[in-house]
Protein backbone atom coordinates (compact mmCIF):
# COMPACT_ATOMS: atom_id res chain seq x y z
CA UNK A 1 0.00 0.00 0.00
CA UNK A 2 1.21 3.84 -0.91
CA UNK A 3 -0.65 6.67 -0.33
CA UNK A 4 -1.59 8.83 -3.56
CA UNK A 5 -0.52 12.07 -1.99
CA UNK A 6 -1.09 13.90 -5.33
CA UNK A 7 -4.60 13.39 -5.39
CA UNK A 8 -5.33 13.27 -1.35
CA UNK A 9 -7.74 16.51 -1.24
CA UNK A 10 -9.03 16.19 2.90
CA UNK A 11 -9.87 19.81 3.35
CA UNK A 12 -12.57 19.89 0.15
CA UNK A 13 -13.34 16.16 1.59
CA UNK A 14 -14.34 17.23 4.60
CA UNK A 15 -16.30 20.54 3.60
CA UNK A 16 -18.11 18.29 1.16
CA UNK A 17 -18.99 15.85 3.99
CA UNK A 18 -20.31 18.53 6.05
CA UNK A 19 -22.46 19.49 3.65
CA UNK A 20 -23.60 16.29 3.21
CA UNK A 21 -24.32 16.04 6.70
CA UNK A 22 -25.51 18.98 7.31
CA UNK A 23 -28.52 17.82 4.32
CA UNK A 24 -29.21 14.71 6.13
CA UNK A 25 -29.44 16.88 9.30
CA UNK A 26 -31.95 19.29 7.79
CA UNK A 27 -34.39 16.37 6.41
CA UNK A 28 -34.38 15.08 9.40
CA UNK A 29 -35.40 18.27 11.03
CA UNK A 30 -37.89 19.54 8.33
CA UNK A 31 -39.65 16.56 7.26
CA UNK A 32 -38.35 13.86 10.06
CA UNK A 33 -36.67 11.43 7.30
CA UNK A 34 -33.45 9.62 7.25
CA UNK A 35 -31.44 10.73 4.17
CA UNK A 36 -30.83 7.58 2.45
CA UNK A 37 -31.22 7.95 -1.41
CA UNK A 38 -31.95 4.21 -2.16
CA UNK A 39 -34.71 4.68 0.03
CA UNK A 40 -36.45 7.92 -1.14
CA UNK A 41 -35.48 6.54 -5.19
CA UNK A 42 -37.38 3.55 -3.33
CA UNK A 43 -40.25 5.20 -2.17
CA UNK A 44 -41.24 6.60 -5.17
CA UNK A 45 -42.85 3.32 -6.85
CA UNK A 46 -45.40 1.04 -5.85
CA UNK A 47 -48.08 1.93 -3.16
CA UNK A 48 -46.45 5.93 -2.35
CA UNK A 49 -49.01 8.76 -1.44
CA UNK A 50 -48.87 11.69 -3.93
CA UNK A 51 -47.06 13.48 -0.95
CA UNK A 52 -44.69 10.65 -0.21
CA UNK A 53 -43.78 10.95 -3.75
CA UNK A 54 -43.23 14.71 -4.14
CA UNK A 55 -40.77 15.19 -1.79
CA UNK A 56 -38.82 12.52 -2.83
CA UNK A 57 -38.60 13.98 -6.35
CA UNK A 58 -38.41 17.26 -4.55
CA UNK A 59 -35.41 15.95 -3.20
CA UNK A 60 -33.56 14.39 -5.61
CA UNK A 61 -34.08 17.09 -8.38
CA UNK A 62 -32.43 19.35 -6.22
CA UNK A 63 -29.60 16.68 -5.72
CA UNK A 64 -29.66 17.03 -9.88
CA UNK A 65 -29.57 20.51 -9.93
CA UNK A 66 -27.15 21.50 -7.04
CA UNK A 67 -23.95 20.22 -8.61
CA UNK A 68 -24.53 22.12 -11.85
CA UNK A 69 -25.17 25.52 -10.18
CA UNK A 70 -22.25 24.93 -7.89
CA UNK A 71 -20.23 24.42 -11.75
CA UNK A 72 -21.97 27.56 -13.12
CA UNK A 73 -20.98 29.89 -10.02
CA UNK A 74 -17.62 28.27 -9.31
CA UNK A 75 -16.73 28.20 -13.26
CA UNK A 76 -14.56 25.04 -12.48
CA UNK A 77 -15.96 21.79 -13.86
CA UNK A 78 -16.62 18.81 -11.66
CA UNK A 79 -14.08 16.34 -12.79
CA UNK A 80 -15.83 12.85 -13.90
CA UNK A 81 -13.35 9.50 -14.67
CA UNK A 82 -15.08 6.07 -14.95
CA UNK A 83 -13.46 3.30 -14.18
CA UNK A 84 -16.09 0.73 -15.86
CA UNK A 85 -17.53 1.21 -18.91
CA UNK A 86 -19.51 -1.92 -20.89
CA UNK A 87 -21.07 -4.80 -19.03
CA UNK A 88 -18.69 -4.20 -15.90
CA UNK A 89 -20.76 -0.77 -15.60
CA UNK A 90 -24.23 -2.01 -16.38
CA UNK A 91 -23.64 -5.03 -14.36
CA UNK A 92 -22.45 -2.67 -11.62
CA UNK A 93 -25.70 -0.38 -11.91
CA UNK A 94 -27.73 -2.86 -11.20
CA UNK A 95 -25.95 -4.40 -8.38
CA UNK A 96 -25.85 -0.97 -6.78
CA UNK A 97 -29.85 -1.13 -6.93
CA UNK A 98 -30.58 -4.61 -6.49
CA UNK A 99 -28.16 -4.91 -2.78
CA UNK A 100 -29.53 -1.30 -1.40
CA UNK A 101 -33.34 -2.48 -2.24
CA UNK A 102 -32.14 -5.97 0.08
CA UNK A 103 -29.12 -4.42 2.56
CA UNK A 104 -32.17 -1.57 3.16
CA UNK A 105 -29.61 1.61 2.51
CA UNK A 106 -26.39 2.68 0.78
CA UNK A 107 -23.91 4.98 1.64
CA UNK A 108 -26.12 8.23 2.51
CA UNK A 109 -28.33 6.22 4.83
CA UNK A 110 -26.44 3.91 6.52
CA UNK A 111 -23.24 5.57 6.42
CA UNK A 112 -23.83 9.45 6.87
CA UNK A 113 -27.45 9.06 9.09
CA UNK A 114 -27.15 5.43 10.65
CA UNK A 115 -23.43 5.91 11.43
CA UNK A 116 -24.44 9.45 13.61
CA UNK A 117 -27.53 7.63 14.92
CA UNK A 118 -25.10 4.86 16.49
CA UNK A 119 -27.14 2.33 14.77
CA UNK A 120 -25.77 -1.16 14.86
CA UNK A 121 -27.75 -2.81 11.95
CA UNK A 122 -25.98 0.25 9.71
CA UNK A 123 -22.57 -0.35 11.25
CA UNK A 124 -23.07 -3.85 10.42
CA UNK A 125 -23.77 -2.77 6.61
CA UNK A 126 -20.86 -0.20 6.49
CA UNK A 127 -18.54 -3.34 7.39
CA UNK A 128 -20.15 -5.04 5.12
CA UNK A 129 -20.06 -2.51 1.68
CA UNK A 130 -17.43 -1.17 2.89
CA UNK A 131 -15.43 -4.77 2.67
CA UNK A 132 -16.86 -6.31 -0.55
CA UNK A 133 -16.04 -3.10 -2.12
CA UNK A 134 -12.51 -3.34 -1.50
CA UNK A 135 -12.53 -6.61 -2.14
CA UNK A 136 -13.91 -5.75 -5.53
CA UNK A 137 -11.47 -2.93 -6.28
CA UNK A 138 -8.50 -5.20 -5.04
CA UNK A 139 -9.95 -8.10 -7.59
CA UNK A 140 -10.57 -5.65 -10.41
CA UNK A 141 -7.08 -3.66 -10.12
CA UNK A 142 -4.80 -6.20 -9.11
CA UNK A 143 -5.40 -9.74 -10.14
CA UNK B 1 -45.51 23.70 -1.06
CA UNK B 2 -42.71 24.82 1.49
CA UNK B 3 -42.33 20.84 2.06
CA UNK B 4 -41.48 20.66 -1.43
CA UNK B 5 -39.14 23.88 -1.85
CA UNK B 6 -37.67 22.46 1.92
CA UNK B 7 -37.06 18.63 0.33
CA UNK B 8 -35.46 20.58 -2.97
CA UNK B 9 -33.15 22.98 -1.62
CA UNK B 10 -31.97 20.42 1.09
CA UNK B 11 -31.15 18.23 -2.25
CA UNK B 12 -29.18 20.39 -3.76
CA UNK B 13 -27.37 21.11 -0.48
CA UNK B 14 -26.74 17.19 -0.87
CA UNK B 15 -25.27 17.41 -4.27
CA UNK B 16 -23.36 20.11 -4.03
CA UNK B 17 -21.68 18.57 -0.94
CA UNK B 18 -20.86 16.00 -2.74
CA UNK B 19 -19.95 18.21 -6.06
CA UNK B 20 -17.09 19.88 -3.17
CA UNK B 21 -16.31 15.94 -1.85
CA UNK B 22 -14.80 14.58 -4.92
CA UNK B 23 -18.08 11.59 -4.29
CA UNK B 24 -19.11 12.50 -8.74
CA UNK B 25 -15.61 11.40 -9.39
CA UNK B 26 -15.89 7.36 -9.90
CA UNK B 27 -12.39 7.27 -10.75
CA UNK B 28 -11.70 8.89 -7.00
CA UNK B 29 -14.14 6.99 -5.10
CA UNK B 30 -12.50 3.85 -6.69
CA UNK B 31 -9.02 5.55 -5.29
CA UNK B 32 -10.35 5.47 -1.93
CA UNK B 33 -11.66 1.67 -2.02
CA UNK B 34 -8.29 0.62 -3.62
CA UNK B 35 -6.27 0.41 -0.05
CA UNK B 36 -3.93 -2.61 -1.82
CA UNK B 37 -3.02 0.04 -4.53
CA UNK B 38 -2.08 3.75 -4.60
CA UNK B 39 -4.85 4.68 -1.92
CA UNK B 40 -6.80 8.02 -1.57
CA UNK B 41 -7.99 8.20 2.14
CA UNK B 42 -9.47 11.70 1.15
CA UNK B 43 -13.33 10.02 1.32
CA UNK B 44 -12.55 8.63 4.80
CA UNK B 45 -12.71 12.56 5.68
CA UNK B 46 -15.98 12.87 3.37
CA UNK B 47 -17.65 10.47 5.71
CA UNK B 48 -16.12 11.72 8.72
CA UNK B 49 -17.53 15.48 8.45
CA UNK B 50 -21.07 14.03 7.30
CA UNK B 51 -21.45 11.57 10.60
CA UNK B 52 -19.61 14.31 12.40
CA UNK B 53 -22.23 17.01 11.37
CA UNK B 54 -25.34 14.74 11.49
CA UNK B 55 -24.48 12.98 14.85
CA UNK B 56 -23.72 16.22 16.69
CA UNK B 57 -27.22 17.83 15.35
CA UNK B 58 -29.42 15.16 15.42
CA UNK B 59 -28.81 14.68 19.37
CA UNK B 60 -30.59 18.08 19.45
CA UNK B 61 -33.37 17.59 16.56
CA UNK B 62 -34.52 14.59 18.53
CA UNK B 63 -35.01 16.77 21.54
CA UNK B 64 -38.07 18.00 19.18
CA UNK B 65 -41.57 16.38 19.89
CA UNK B 66 -42.23 16.38 15.88
CA UNK B 67 -39.95 17.76 12.73
CA UNK B 68 -40.96 21.27 11.30
CA UNK B 69 -43.33 20.37 8.52
CA UNK B 70 -44.07 16.71 9.34
CA UNK B 71 -46.60 14.94 12.22
CA UNK B 72 -44.16 12.37 13.18
CA UNK B 73 -40.41 11.78 12.90
CA UNK B 74 -40.40 8.31 10.39
CA UNK B 75 -37.09 6.36 12.12
CA UNK B 76 -36.19 3.04 10.95
CA UNK B 77 -38.09 0.20 12.95
CA UNK B 78 -36.21 -2.74 12.51
CA UNK B 79 -33.08 -3.35 14.92
CA UNK B 80 -32.29 -7.12 13.82
CA UNK B 81 -28.52 -7.93 12.11
CA UNK B 82 -30.57 -10.28 9.85
CA UNK B 83 -29.45 -11.98 6.63
CA UNK B 84 -30.89 -9.72 4.07
CA UNK B 85 -28.96 -6.67 5.28
CA UNK B 86 -25.69 -8.60 5.08
CA UNK B 87 -26.44 -9.95 2.07
CA UNK B 88 -28.14 -6.98 0.42
CA UNK B 89 -24.81 -4.61 1.92
CA UNK B 90 -22.17 -6.72 0.28
CA UNK B 91 -23.96 -7.22 -3.52
CA UNK B 92 -24.23 -2.85 -3.07
CA UNK B 93 -20.01 -3.11 -1.84
CA UNK B 94 -19.75 -5.50 -5.25
CA UNK B 95 -21.61 -2.74 -7.42
CA UNK B 96 -19.86 0.13 -5.92
CA UNK B 97 -16.48 -1.36 -6.60
CA UNK B 98 -17.15 -2.18 -9.99
CA UNK B 99 -17.97 1.07 -10.98
CA UNK B 100 -17.58 3.31 -8.52
CA UNK B 101 -20.96 5.14 -7.65
CA UNK B 102 -23.20 4.57 -4.99
CA UNK B 103 -26.75 6.00 -5.45
CA UNK B 104 -26.52 9.44 -4.52
CA UNK B 105 -23.70 10.32 -6.85
CA UNK B 106 -25.46 8.76 -9.75
CA UNK B 107 -28.41 11.28 -8.90
CA UNK B 108 -26.57 14.37 -8.61
CA UNK B 109 -23.85 13.65 -11.83
CA UNK B 110 -27.00 12.69 -14.13
CA UNK B 111 -26.86 15.80 -15.75
CA UNK B 112 -23.82 16.23 -15.26
CA UNK B 113 -22.83 12.49 -17.28
CA UNK B 114 -26.56 12.16 -18.50
CA UNK B 115 -25.25 10.12 -21.35
CA UNK B 116 -23.20 7.10 -19.34
CA UNK B 117 -25.66 8.52 -16.03
CA UNK B 118 -28.85 7.75 -17.48
CA UNK B 119 -28.67 4.27 -18.27
CA UNK B 120 -26.90 3.50 -14.95
CA UNK B 121 -29.72 5.27 -13.51
CA UNK B 122 -32.19 3.02 -15.10
CA UNK B 123 -30.65 -0.13 -14.73
CA UNK B 124 -30.02 0.93 -10.67
CA UNK B 125 -33.70 1.48 -10.51
CA UNK B 126 -34.86 -1.91 -12.02
CA UNK B 127 -32.16 -3.30 -9.43
CA UNK B 128 -33.89 -1.43 -6.68
CA UNK B 129 -37.61 -3.17 -7.78
CA UNK B 130 -36.18 -6.32 -8.28
CA UNK B 131 -34.77 -6.14 -4.98
CA UNK B 132 -38.21 -4.96 -3.66
CA UNK B 133 -39.21 -7.62 -4.81
CA UNK B 134 -37.26 -10.25 -3.38
CA UNK B 135 -37.65 -8.88 0.05
CA UNK B 136 -41.63 -8.97 -0.32
CA UNK B 137 -41.09 -12.54 -1.06
CA UNK B 138 -38.94 -12.85 1.82
CA UNK B 139 -41.37 -11.40 4.36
Amino acid sequence: MTIAWASFTPISAFLGGCLIGLAALLLMVFQGRIMGVSGIIGGLFGTASPAERGWRLAFLLGAVAGPIIWQAVTKAPIIWQAVASGPQFYIAAFLVGLGTAIGSGCTSGHGICGLARLSPRSLIAVMAFMTSAVATVAIVNHI
Amino acid sequence: MTRLITALIIGAIFGTGLAIAGMLNPSKVVGFLDIFGDWDPSLAFVMGGGVLVNAIGHRFVMKRKAPIQSATFSMPTSTNIDKPLVIGSVIFGVGWGLAGLCPGPVVASLLLNGQAMLPFFGLLITGLLVGQIVMRRLT
